[in-house]
């Protein structure tokens, strides 16, 4: 058994899944002031009168790390910086804690001077008079030689809770995004280990062993002792958890898709691209900090099934804000819910008073009430077609780098568009004539967020890169630094890197049956140098993101 | 951090391509300036934004060259890919996406001239002038200066804006006596239509920041001043850096960044540039800050001393010196042109080139015919070392209706000559005609 908890902003929802179906579901508030016992009451629930050893996982989809950065309760981070020449970024969003230290790499890795060690003894002293919790020290291009992190952290590690060395984030190139994003993890990393051991010693008290696995924004999880390491992977999950929760639910289609969460307030976009999620280009941001967390690409319209109808100037306005329920509801404003329920769309407890209102605002505008509740439902449609239209052209203009990709022009074009959410069902037929696409809404739609957390299967990316002439090979994300010689290929160079990738998901304990690794890119370029020919290899390679099995609609 | 200019990047490495395995234009080339822009977190800075290029026609080249034995045969998509870049880049600034705009492409364009029959110095067509060609057709009438700051001179832009009044071509160079392709001499100064709009300084070896400063301060800027173009786009070549393996100048990253804050280029598109680890990731990072307006005083090389490059006194001489002459030159444009052509009806230029990465020679005689009303039709009649042989006639844009059906009676006597191919571009009707 499976168990999905999705803790969102108001309410826990959990789920048991069995052989791939859905056993048990709960739904509780969320007490704000205790993360942890939420979860547990909502875990301890669904799991009573299961027997232990027929817990597979447990798997939670939390808000532990995100609200800890939004709402600003972080520990209070020392930022050690080593940024050599270039340019001259300010990092005025971090704490006060930012010391620079001197040195520098360059694009290789090759490094061009050291810090000295007089300057780190200087930061150390005054972070301790500071009272710094944690510290996060970062290289430019410390990806490429992460010397300085290493030698810094070893310094330190006595001194402070956590040392975050960027490095250990992401192999990726973007020293901005890796300052702030190992700021953030250095920020959020008590209070998610404080969350983490809550779960562990709740678990062991029950003589629960069943592995425990967070959701991180890409759609894949983590599992609770890679989480501890690196917190900031936990963070905006939400849109994670919901995406995937939709394509379970949805029939198994592997073109390119448009899926909409339509809520009370907002509606929430994602898109499938060969039945794959899109993701951010390149990293999420939160709270001002841009990231290298991978996410799952969404946008938000200010548009729900309870947005404000009102006229405007003798116009009709839709949103963005959201005062009530629909007034078929038992809500004070006209809504698009109302307008359904006008249709015969949807049946409601306050039709009369709906339709009244409704009547009553037509007026207005001089129209027949019928022609006014399509008007609503159009324009709602309509500006959700062009929300997806704008959305597409943004994604599809990302850039690409070989004559082979441009030439091939794959471009998202969604053949079909899923829905979720309250007024899904009703809406379906407005939004297949106005998107001139099939639309398919999914029942269960209620509880998708938990499926979503329940099936989400673990996800490692990682960046190689063979140097022969410098003869290194490193692959940031394992912590691989080692000597290799001057015949190192391509074809070793990719091998490796599935290897590595492999031997990361082995260590969140996937079993290697299911565990499917790919390429994502790879490529060798030839380094001349006089009449020698050295080669410098890169490859990304990947756990392929997808879910766990699951049968729909029988309970 | 926000630009304050809004900046288009059309950043394309072409990762799947190379002339050879080893060759400089190979796929490694832009790999670590790739690196640099990325780990310098460029892609984050407010304001730059980063296009894909467009894939030129056949016809998009075909308004600039004369391809033998044809444009298809010719090109390969890499080259409908660069200048496709370049003409993205002229639509981010007149489509007004971005202020300005810069494309890092491959392979270059300078040394492609109107004729082309294969690669000379890495280049096959002049990916500048396509995107000019085309933004002209595209956008209407533009009075450009091309200021080409690479080391080589640009003999391919110089002979296809050769006598054409809108298009000011400034090229600062290594001596030509000291480098390929050996030809951008001061007096090399315009066809009769355009005499003096062809600007050429050539600069002594191991000239360093500061010679190339003194020139664009003392020459390049007041020439600007007084030809007022509506734009500028910049030839940004970086084989001047200190560490290029094939040219032996001192110039270094700030030099190139300053020199282009000063200049203040609407297009930069880069040209060549062999250093592609001690100066490409440098120079690059320093143009695009400085075209976005931002702090670009930390971008400093690794092993860059100030004292190993400082220029010596004799070579400053030197620098002032041409620096005059070439002021000289420009002042004077007028009345020299007239003494040199005045009731002239045909003037008439022979040639000689060399393609050297494809081996090929090629022998030319230029015909311009001078017009009171327009800029007046020319042709080229052409021949190489292979048997190949073509001659081409070009209507101008702005060309008066007498000059224009000139040209097509000159292409319907040209079926009389003896030659493989015959072209007649019609600019101003944006059409074109082989066979
Ligand atoms: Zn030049
Ligand atoms: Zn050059
Ligand atoms: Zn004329």
């Amino acid at each position: 058994m499976i168990i999905g908890i999705d803790m969102g902003g108001t309410n826990i929802d959990g789920v048991a899944v069995h052989e791939g179906q859905i056993v048990r579901q709960i739904k509780r508030p969320v007490d704000r002031s205790d993360y942890f016992h939420s979860i547990w009451n909502c875990i301890k629930n669904l799991l009573w009168g299961v027997k232990k050893e027929d817990i597979e996982r447990i798997q939670l989809s939390t808000t532990v790390s995100t609200n800890a950065i939004v709402e600003n309760r972080i520990s209070k981070v020392g930022v050690i910086l080593q940024r050599g020449p270039g340019l001259k970024w300010q990092f005025d969003n971090l704490d006060e804690n930012v010391a620079d230290v001197s040195g520098s790499v360059d694009h290789r890795g090759i490094p061009i001077s050291r810090e000295n060690a007089a300057e780190i003894s200087k930061i150390r002293e005054d972070f301790l008079r500071n009272r710094v919790d944690t510290v996060a020290v970062v290289g430019k291009f410390s990806t490429r030689n992460p010397d300085f992190e290493k030698r810094a952290a070893e310094y330190l590690r006595d001194d402070f809770q956590e040392i975050t060395m960027g490095h250990t984030i992401s192999g990726k190139l973007n020293f901005p995004r890796r300052v702030q994003t190992s700021y953030l993890n250095a920020a959020v990393h008590s209070t998610f280990k404080t969350f983490a051991e809550n779960i562990e010693e709740a678990l062991k008290r029950e003589g629960i062993s069943a592995p425990v696995y967070i959701l991180k924004a890409d759609g894949g999880t983590i599992n609770l002792e890679g989480a501890k390491a690196k917190p900031v992977e936990t963070i905006l999950s939400g849109p994670a958890a919901s995406l995937m929760g939709m394509t379970a639910l949805l029939n198994k289609d592997e073109t390119d898709r448009c899926l909409l969460d339509i809520g009370g307030t907002t509606t929430d976009l994602f898109f499938l691209a060969d039945g794959v999620p899109v993701f951010e280009p390149s990293g999420i941001e939160i709270g001002g900090h841009k990231t290298f967390v991978r996410a799952i690409y969404s946008t938000s319209v200010g548009l729900g099934g309870d947005s404000y109808v009102r006229i405007e100037k003798g116009k009709l306005k839709i949103g963005p804000e959201r005062k009530d329920h629909a007034i078929a509801f038992g809500g004070k404003y006209l809504t698009p819910t109302d307008a359904l329920v006008y249709l015969g769309d949807m049946k409601a407890e306050y039709a009369h008073e709906s339709a009244f209102a409704l009547e009553n605002m037509a007026k207005k505008i001089n129209a027949y009430p019928e022609e006014f509740a399509e008007m609503i439902i159009n324009k709602f449609c309509k500006s959700i077609r062009e929300t997806i239209e704008n959305t597409l052209e943004k994604i599809n203009a990302s850039p690409v780098y070989t004559i082979k990709e441009l030439l091939a022009d794959r471009t998202i074009k969604p053949q079909s568009v899923g829905v979720i959410g309250g007024p899904a069902k009703a809406l379906s037929k407005y939004l297949e004539r106005e998107l001139k696409m099939p639309v398919e809404y999914p029942e269960n739609h209620e509880i998708a967020n938990a499926i979503g957390a329940a099936l989400a299967r673990p996800t490692v990316e990682i960046n190689l890169l063979a140097d022969t002439d410098r003869e290194i090979l490193s692959v940031p994300e394992t912590g691989v630094y080692e000597k290799i010689d001057k015949y190192y290929d391509l074809k070793k160079a990719k091998e490796r890197a599935l290897n590595e990738v492999k031997f990361a998901g082995e260590t969140m304990g996937i079993s290697s049956d299911i565990l499917e690794t790919e390429i994502v890119e790879a490529s060798s370029f030839n380094m001349v140098k006089g009449y020698r020919a050295d080669k410098n290899i890169r490859v990304k390679a990947q756990i392929k993101p997808g879910l766990a099995a699951y049968k729909k609609g029988e309970r | 951090m926000k630009a304050k200019n809004k900046l288009g990047l059309i950043l394309f490495p072409a990762f799947d391509w190379a002339i050879s395995p080893t060759h400089p234009e190979r796929e490694e080339r832009l790999l670590y300036t790739q690196d640099q822009l990325l780990e310098e977190g460029i892609e984050d800075i407010e304001g730059i934004h980063f296009f894909n290029p467009l894939i030129a026609t056949k016809k998009d080249i075909d308004r600039v060259h004369f391809c033998y034995p044809s444009t298809e045969k010719l090109l390969t998509e890499s080259h409908l890919i660069a200048a496709g870049g370049v003409m993205r880049a002229f639509d981010a600034v007149f489509g007004k996406e971005t202020d300005k705009s810069f494309a890092l492409v491959r392979p270059p364009g300078h040394h492609a001239q109107r004729v082309v029959y294969g690669d000379r110095g890495f280049c096959i067509i002049n990916i500048e002038a396509v995107g000019l060609a085309y933004a002209r057709q595209k956008y209407g009438d533009i009075r450009v200066a091309v200021v080409d700051t690479d080391c080589h001179h640009g003999d391919g832009t110089e002979d296809i804006y050769w006598n054409d009044p809108d298009t000011l071509y400034i090229s600062f160079h290594q001596d030509g006596r000291t480098l390929y392709p050996g030809t951008g001499s001061i007096e090399e100064l315009g066809g009769p239509s355009a005499y003096g709009y062809n600007v050429n300084i050539p600069l002594p070896p191991n000239t360093g920041d500061e010679g190339f400063q003194y020139v664009l301060e003392n020459t390049v800027l007041p020439i600007l001043e007084d030809y007022k173009p509506d734009i500028i786009i910049n030839s940004a070549g970086q084989d001047n850096h200190y560490t290029d393996p094939l040219t032996n100048m001192n110039f270094s990253a700030q030099g190139y960044a300053n020199l282009n804050s000063r200049l203040n280029p609407d297009i930069a598109v880069l040209e060549g540039g062999y250093s592609i680890q001690g100066a490409l990731p440098y120079v690059n990072t320093g143009i695009i800050l400085a075209m976005a307006g931002l702090d670009y005083s930390g971008v400093v090389e690794p092993d860059y001393h100030l004292g190993k490059w400082k220029q010596s006194g004799r070579v400053t001489e030197q620098v002032k010196r041409i620096s005059e002459e070439v002021l000289n030159a420009w002042q004077h444009k007028e009345i020299i042109g007239r003494k040199l052509f005045e009731s002239k009806s045909s003037v008439k230029r022979n040639r000689q080139i060399y393609y050297d990465t494809a081996g090929i020679l090629e022998t030319q005689v230029q015909e311009f015919r001078p017009c009171p009303d327009c800029p007046g039709v020319d042709s080229i009649i052409s021949k190489n070392d292979r048997g190949a042989s073509l001659f081409g006639i070009t209507i101008p844009r702005k060309a008066c209706p007498a000059c224009q059906k000139k040209g097509y009676d000159l292409f319907e006597q040209a079926k009389g000559l003896n030659v493989k191919k015959r072209f007649l571009q019609d600019l101003k009707r944006d059409e074109f005609f082989s066979e």
